[in-house]
């Protein structure tokens, strides 16, 4: 017997009362070594600041291994290693900042040609005013060569893959910001 | 289809991890539309180009066991003990199993719930309309499933509320669930409402979901054998996440 999903409902302007916490933008232990950050800001189609939005990262570690619920792919030995960050943004500005450590590539699956994915993050986008989560992914703008060769951005218009590249800001820091809608629109995924 | 793929179904979970291979293709129509003009707040907050399919990889059927790095505790799941004194309003349990659509339970997964106090304010320094908050009501509550994807708060019946969204428009009463499931693709955040409830004909983000047994799924149900005698009614809402994909699909690139 199968059965019918639940609906999706907005995350509404009052998550902050359940869903962050104070390690939450944290995907890694402190102190890990190699750790980065990634810092943007979530804009609307005006061009405005979201600044009641919630992020959801979901990655591997350096070596391409996830800290699966259920040591899924092997299971990440980096210690500390969550690979999950929430950042709840219940600020003026709308920016967010996630500390990780940069993810390995992990393989493609044998129905899309198998080989390797250029590393990138899984991200979840919510918001009061959607109505379901948008999904994206942060990939690396200094990762030329892997990019060039992962199934899922050849499949993303040329024109729009830069709105999937974290760029790098100096030292251990990225930038990657979410447009929602309108011009540098970022790329949005059916999954 | 070749011949041996119809005789031979695939196995639905990985034997080793319990995971799937790729989960079902979110079918049209039972979440709602991003942009949705009713809920004038979708206006600008929605993509106009459209989506672009990802095909399910290892990081789509992976997921965090995120309740390992919180602290957690039984009051967490009793949002009626979290303070000195009692909160005011109807305390109720409120109860289910997180399962996926083959049925599966999904166990060790994480249920996060927020919702208003008794008079339908929430504690949080945006909400300003003129009812009281409770002292001794924080709303907020989280609760790990055991292994057979049960799930079980105790709260207070949480009021309607008004909001801006249109002359005289109130919210239904109901309580925001966030479901991690055992994977990125399966991550659901939604409400639960309660049954007969007076503003479900005008309420957008309610109806957003266009089919009405859809939108029955959202509801909860009074369980009288369930309900503590001298002491709590129980409504029982079970959630449904996607589940593997039956066959090996053609990715639609």
């Amino acid at each position: 017997m199968t059965f019918e999903l639940t609906p999706s409902q907005t995350v509404g302007p009052y998550f902050a009362i359940g869903l962050p916490w104070d390690a939450g933008p944290h995907a890694v232990a402190p102190g890990t070594p190699g750790a980065i950050t990634i810092a943007g800001v979530v804009y609307d189609g005006a061009g405005e600041p979201v600044p009641d939005h919630l992020l959801e990262f979901w990655q591997p570690d350096t070596d391409g291994r996830f800290a699966d619920l259920h040591g899924h792919g092997g299971g990440s030995e980096l210690a500390g290693f969550r690979g999950f960050a929430r950042c709840g943004a219940e600020v003026g500005d709308g920016s967010f900042e996630l500390v990780t450590v940069k993810p390995g590539p992990v393989p493609a699956p044998a129905s899309v040609g198998g080989g390797q994915q250029a590393p990138h993050i899984d991200v979840s986008v919510f918001a009061r005013g959607m109505l379901h989560r948008c999904v994206t992914r942060i990939y690396f703008a200094d990762e030329s060569d892997a990019n060039a060769h992962d199934l899922v951005l050849s499949h993303v218009p040329a024109e729009r893959r830069a709105t999937l590249l974290a760029q790098a800001d100096g030292g251990d820091a990225y930038r990657f910001d979410i447009r929602l809608q309108g011009a540098g629109e970022t790329v949005f995924f059916s999954i | 289809m070749r011949d041996e793929e119809m005789t031979e179904p695939r196995p639905l979970y990985s034997p080793l991890s319990d995971t799937p291979e790729a989960y079902v293709r979110e079918p049209p129509g039972v979440h709602p539309p991003l942009d949705y003009p009713p809920y004038k707040s979708t206006a600008l907050r929605h993509p106009r180009q459209p989506l672009v399919y990802l095909p399910h990889t290892i990081t789509e059927v992976t997921g965090p066991a995120l309740h390992a790095a919180l602290d957690m505790s039984e009051v967490d799941a009793d949002l009626t003990a979290q303070h000195d004194d009692d909160p005011i309003g109807e305390r109720i349990v409120v109860f289910g199993r997180v399962l996926d659509t083959e049925g599966k339970p999904l166990s060790d997964t994480l249920v996060e719930i927020w919702q208003a106090n008794a008079a339908g304010r929430y504690r949080h320094r945006w909400d300003n309309w003129p009812a009281p908050l409770d002292p001794n009501f924080s709303g907020a509550g989280r609760c790990v499933t055991d292994s057979a994807g049960r799930y079980r708060f105790v709260t207070i019946k949480p009021g309607p509320y008004p909001w801006g969204n249109h002359h005289n428009a109130w919210r239904p009463a109901h309580i925001h669930f966030s479901l991690l499931g055992r994977a990125f693709a399966q991550r659901l955040v939604t409400q639960m409402y309660f049954p007969g409830d007076p503003f479900f004909t005008y309420d957008p983000i309610f109806n957003s979901v266009a089919d009405a047994r859809a939108r029955e799924r959202m509801i909860a149900r009074f369980q009288i054998h369930d309900t503590v005698p001298n002491w709590a009614p129980a409504y029982e809402w079970n959630i449904y996440l996607r589940g593997p994909a039956a066959t090996v699909f053609e990715e639609a690139w």
